[in-house]
């Protein structure tokens, strides 16, 4: 590992302005990942900013009816909490997916929007990489691909986001808040990571130094429908190979609202639009649900070794409606 | 880059200066002479450095120590009270819950937080309903101790350990 500075935070304007002034300065939350990355090489920081004792870890209700979540709060607090396992399952779900019980008693909401690909050759220094050093090849794209990206992929890089969180949050329009030097944005979920294009080095849309403080979910009614489901290679405790976000509500027998979002198949979690505009208003039928995952699906681009998403994607997608429509998992 | 931490450890205040790239494990295991978290992926993936964490149960590997200042640490070494050996460890010998031991203090400490955390409601991956207190089937114990690898395989002996120490009261 590199020699590094360390500061702890007691401020986060003077955290963000500490980090933005120094170009190899990092932010750190529970450390699951980056510390892995200082190990392993991947990550060089020469200063850590530890913001995991600002006051950013509180769940609370919103005046619209929504829920703020402190970019601090863990994410074994936040699965327990009462009013995101009553109000948004799927949230509680797709965290309780990932990682153990002892890495979600460390991992913070914002670091693990922030947590990188699992992506083997990234994480791999001594090969080419173009996300870990820009110009210098895809390993993966001729490589073992099998946990790699069907949709949005690139010519410069093929790696799936690794946040089951994520994949959720998005599924709910959540709202990311972000404290810069110029002050606070607020970032709809589904635009803070990014498809890799010729810039795959960068994960998010954020700059160096802006750092999230919390997360807003809208008041969703639908979101009291939802599930999370997951395939991967053994029954806990892995990375997705293919996952679900879902909430549905259906009357009358036709789909009346539904949001869906896949992790497991692109660089960002995957808003599933199209498979939506497909299910709203249609008859909540087996058809329909297959057309819809199918329709999303279309433009998908299998590699070498990872042909068998698209149809787990699709299976996968079916089920969890299935299971909704027929009242929850 | 150096830092002066205080580390509460299995009862003990302790003062140690260190360099800012020290992980919790090694603050442990190489400063403080406390060899009961076990090192073994040293990446988060296996559970054999698991430790309590004001009262919580971590991974070690992945915590810089010096994030951890003013910490109260309990290790597998720290929980027998007066001489008698903590209910979770007790059942771990009842039920031979081992072979050759490595993983065993990060199991036991997993295996109390776990506990703790099932009786303060938390749901697991395999809870259904999600809004009822856990009640602790075979299928929870494993979802929920899933981040201890055992390489020896004595699973099916780690989850009759834990179903006993709940049995004999461990998380009341």
């Amino acid at each position: 590992m590199s020699p590094f500075d360390y500061e702890r935070a007691t401020d986060a304007g003077a955290a963000v302005a500490r980090v933005s002034a120094q170009p190899h300065a990092a932010f750190l939350g529970g450390g699951t990942n980056l510390v892995d990355h200082m190990r392993l090489g991947v990550a060089r920081p020469e200063l850590l900013v530890d913001v995991t004792r600002l006051p950013f870890s509180k769940i609370e209700p919103l005046p619209d009816g929504g829920v703020r979540v402190g970019a601090g709060v863990r994410n074994s607090d936040l699965a327990a909490d009462r009013t995101i396992r009553s109000r948004y399952p799927v949230l509680s779900q797709a965290l309780l997916a990932g990682a153990s019980g002892q890495l979600r008693n460390l991992a913070t909401t914002g670091g693990n929007l922030l947590q990188r690909t699992r992506c083997a050759y990234f994480q791999d220094v001594t090969v080419p990489c173009n996300k870990r050093k820009p110009g210098s090849g895809c390993s993966a794209i001729e490589g073992c691909n099998r946990d790699h990206a069907v949709l949005g992929a690139s010519e410069q890089c093929i790696a799936v986001h690794p946040s089951d969180m994520a994949v959720a949050l998005v599924a709910l329009d959540a709202v990311v808040i972000v404290l810069g030097r110029q002050g606070e944005r607020r970032i709809p979920i589904g635009d803070l990571h990014r498809l890799p294009g010729d810039s795959p080095e960068r994960d998010t849309v954020l700059e160096h130094g802006e750092l999230i403080t919390a997360v807003e979910l809208p008041p969703l009614p639908v979101a009291a429908h939802s599930a999370y489901y997951k395939v991967r290679d053994r029954a806990s405790y892995a990375f997705a190979l293919v996952s679900v976000a879902a909430a549905l509500q259906v009357t009358n027998g036709r789909v009346q609202e539904v949001r869906i979002a896949f992790g497991g198949l692109a660089h960002k979690p995957w808003r599933a639009a199209r498979a939506e505009a497909s299910l709203r208003g249609a008859a909540a039928t087996e058809e329909s649900y297959r057309r819809a995952a199918e329709a999303e699906l279309a433009d998908a681009k299998p590699l070498k070794h990872n042909a068998f998403k698209v149809p787990m994607a699709r299976n996968t997608l079916q089920m969890l409606l299935r299971q909704l429509a027929a009242g929850g998992r | 880059m150096k830092a002066s931490i205080t580390l509460r450890v299995d009862g003990e205040q302790r003062s140690l200066q260190l360099d800012t790239r020290t992980t919790l494990l090694d603050a442990l295991r190489e400063h403080l002479g406390v060899t009961a978290a076990k090192k073994g992926c040293d990446h988060g993936q296996c559970g054999a450095c698991t430790v309590l964490l004001d009262g919580r149960r971590v991974t070690t590997c992945l915590s810089l120590a010096v994030a951890c200042d003013g910490a109260t640490i309990l290790t597998a070494e720290g929980l027998a009270r007066d001489g008698t050996l903590h209910p979770v460890q007790q059942a771990f010998l009842d039920h031979d819950a081992l072979q050759c031991g490595y993983c065993t203090p990060g199991q036991i400490c997993s295996a109390v937080g776990m506990l703790e955390e099932a009786k303060a409601g938390h749901p697991s991956f395999v809870t259904t309903g999600l809004t009822g207190a856990a009640d602790l089937s075979d299928e929870e114990i494993r979802e929920r101790m899933s981040g201890n690898l055992c390489r020896c395989g004595a699973y099916v002996n780690i989850v009759a350990a834990v179903r006993d120490a709940i049995s004999k009261g461990a998380m009341s």
